[in-house]
């Protein structure tokens, strides 16, 4: 048992001792608000500092008012030949054209441009003059602005659980897919990332030969177990490190933007429509959330671990083993697919309750389910066969393990892998 | 007391047999010397002995014990195929082979000094192992194989990738470690060194151990009773040897290599000699280990 240890001290040093890894664990929290941040300041920079596109317009039907918050726009008085003319010698985004029309039937306005438009440029100024349009005809129906607008009124829907005891829930499911969304994408790569690392030491170790010298003091499954479990301890430190950071990062935002959760959660009332979805994120059940994540990512990467471990050993080189890749985790695939197909969508069908509960697609799409109550049955039934599948495929990559580290040179596929198996110690 | 024995080892796979009811006694602080061409079995036993793999059949003993995981640390192995961790360091590196074999930190780092200095590669102790050359290497695999000071050291083909003067180093090592009380089993084919090194040998061939023994027994098992004589006046084959070959060398002086009847001792011969003519030297014909080794894998496969 000792040696487990030291082994599981040494994968954990060796990986923690590298700078990839302080790179990965304090950059991967940051870039996305700063990616965000970085192109958000952009935009209003350019949109600010920039100059004013300029728009020449030519007006037969003497309608257009123009708007002059996006756009410089510059009557030209002259036939439409000769506006084209002058529009060519410049460097200007556009030459808008406005025939003499029936706003019953508008018909023929263009935009002449030197370049393609942007879609947005192209769908502010379509906006602008059908907006005039609308006005025009309004005032021609004898209906006031005002009155139109006093009928337009947002209507903000809540949606509450009720749970059979009685309380009543605020939920959104729109941030729950969110949830569901983002935790089962980090499911997959997270799995397969660790997954793929335990594979590439298991071969690095079996490449330059050092296996049998440590085999000769240690069993080939003390080996195997402490490698998957020291990599595993690099992943919850890693984990761990994010969520303080990012508890931090939001905490420090919320303080920003004044926003208190209690005080949010309270009073409904108060959460307009920017503020409700902040108030509503932040107040999901975090503590159940991170513990799913936590206990399906450990279940899935020890699962999906010893089977890439098992691949490792059999192979003489990375490239071999992508033959074995794929149906190793197509499972995982599949319920990956199934998340965004179904799962999220509809999440208690009975095919998203089994993928749920099947060890070997459960971490995946439980992360679909979060939102959706799961019964405690279910969770329960779940998470045991997730360590009952994590003990099955440990014991099977276990056998498969020692007699693979000790072979090289073999040309290995399925069939050899079974007789490894099953051939004694 | 024997260092090691082994009781009818046998080991089967699904198609092959890789050992077949093999024994095998190790005296103490001897050099046994395990030979055997490619294939027989020679590894297998050893991943045996080193508790890699288990047998199918038959008992090992260690030092009067029954082998136990217990032992692993009694043991120093240097594999064939062997290796090194290439993004670690030397120092690391030796001390988490050494708690592997169940040293205590502090012990572990004064046993790598000591090594270190006496290879005078005292300022390794940073350097990555990817970036020593291969004979570095070898000297730091060395040192992870024998700085727990076990008792019983296996070497696999410990010299395949030395340059002669780490050959050398290492050969006074081996020496030096059997002075000191270890017993170490040495599986090889260059019959030089086992010419050189080895008290006992052993040979194993297609599975089964064909021959056993000291150097000493094992050539006068297999001594030809070839005896070379230079002398002087020629003399003619009798009822107790024939001749093989002689030539003149010049004048008088011949050169003779006779073959005698197995009943006679040599002093027999030496005196029979002596009465029909005048020796100036008389030396017994003593097979080489490899031609012991040749003849015998050779006979087996005529089989």
């Amino acid at each position: 048992m000792n040696k487990i240890f030291l082994i599981i001290e040494r994968e954990f040093l060796n990986r923690v001792g590298k700078k990839s890894f302080l790179v990965a664990t304090i950059l991967i929290p940051l870039i996305f608000p700063a990616i965000i941040t970085v192109l958000v300041y952009i935009n209003k920079k350019s949109s600010e500092g920039a100059d004013k596109k300029i728009v020449y317009y030519v007006d037969e039907s003497k309608l257009f008012e123009p708007d002059t918050s996006k756009y410089r726009f510059k009557k030209f008085n002259g036939s439409i030949e000769a506006a084209k003319e002058a529009y060519k010698h410049t460097d200007d985004l556009g030459l808008l054209y406005i025939p003499n029309i029936d706003i019953r039937d508008p018909k023929g306005i263009t935009l002449y441009s030197l370049r393609q438009p942007t879609l947005e440029d192209e769908n502010s100024i379509n906006n602008l003059i059908s907006r005039r349009v609308k006005d025009l005809r309004m005032a021609k129906l004898h209906i006031k602005k005002s009155t139109l607008d006093s009928l337009n009124e947002n209507v903000d829907m809540r949606t509450v659980n009720v749970t059979p005891d009685g309380t009543e829930k605020s939920s959104n499911s729109m941030v729950w897919y969110a949830v569901g969304t983002t935790f089962g994408i980090l499911m997959y790569m997270f799995i397969f990332i660790y997954g793929n690392q335990i594979m590439q030491g298991i071969i690095e170790e079996k490449m330059s030969k050092v296996v049998e010298v440590i085999v000769s003091s240690v069993r080939p499954f003390q080996l195997m177990m402490g490698k998957i479990l020291g990599l595993a301890s690099v992943g919850l430190l890693q984990f761990l490190i994010w969520i303080i950071l990012m508890t931090t990062l939001t905490a420090l935002s919320l303080k920003f933007t004044g926003v208190t959760p209690g005080q949010a959660a309270m009073d409904p009332a108060a959460s307009s429509k920017g503020m409700g979805l902040i108030t509503e994120v932040v107040n999901l059940p975090w503590g159940y959330i991170i513990f799913c994540f936590l206990f399906y990512f450990l279940g899935g990467y020890l699962i999906y671990g010893a089977l890439f471990a098992a691949v490792g050993s059999a192979v003489d080189s990375p490239a071999e083993a992508s033959q074995f890749i794929f149906p190793v985790t197509l499972p995982m695939l599949i319920s990956y697919l199934s998340l965004f197909t179904f799962i999220l969508r509809e999440p208690n069908s009975p095919v998203s309750v089994w993928l749920s509960i099947i060890p070997f697609t459960s971490p995946i799409a439980m992360m679909g389910r979060l939102g959706s109550d799961v019964p405690l049955w279910q969770l329960v039934l779940s998470m045991v066969l997730l360590i009952g599948g994590f003990i099955f495929t440990t014991w099977v990559a276990g056998r498969i393990y020692r007699v693979g580290i000790l072979m090289s040179g073999t040309k290995v596929n399925f069939k050899v892998l079974a007789k490894w198996f099953l051939m004694k110690g | 007391m024997e260092a090691l024995t082994a009781t009818g080892i046998t080991k089967r796979y699904a198609q092959h047999t890789a050992l077949r009811n093999v024994n095998v006694t190790i005296p103490e602080k001897t050099i046994y010397g395990l030979l055997g061409p490619n294939g027989a079995g020679k590894t297998t036993l050893i991943r045996i002995i080193n508790q890699i793999i288990t047998p199918d059949e038959g008992q090992i003993s260690i030092f009067g014990e029954p082998l136990t995981p217990e032992h692993i640390g009694v043991i120093g192995y240097l594999p064939e195929e062997r290796g090194l961790y290439k993004k670690l360091k030397v120092g690391d590196q030796l001390i988490y082979l050494a708690r592997l074999k169940g040293l205590s930190k502090t012990e572990a780092v004064t046993r790598i000094k000591y090594w270190l200095e006496k290879f005078e590669i005292k300022d390794w102790w940073n350097k990555k192992v990817e970036d020593l050359s291969k004979g570095m290497a070898q000297k730091v695999q060395f040192i992870s194989t024998v700085m727990h000071e076990p008792r019983l050291i296996i070497l696999d083909e410990p010299f395949s990738g030395f340059d002669p003067v780490n050959a050398q180093l290492i050969t006074k090592e081996i020496l030096e470690l059997k002075e000191k009380g270890c017993t170490i089993i040495f599986s090889t084919h260059r019959m030089e060194t086992v010419e050189d090194l080895c008290d006992h040998i052993a040979l194993i061939n297609k599975s089964e151990k064909i021959l056993e023994g000291s150097k000493k027994e094992v050539k006068a098992k297999y001594r030809s009773h070839t005896f070379s004589v230079d002398h002087k006046g020629v003399f003619n084959a009798n009822e107790n040897y024939e001749i093989v070959s002689q030539k003149k060398v010049e004048d008088e002086f011949y050169h003779t290599t006779l073959k005698a009847k197995l009943d006679i001792t040599t002093n027999q011969l030496l005196s029979n000699l002596i009465a029909v003519t005048e020796v100036h030297s008389f030396i017994e014909k003593m097979p080489t280990m490899s031609e012991i080794f040749i003849s015998l894998v050779k006979g087996e496969s005529h089989e």
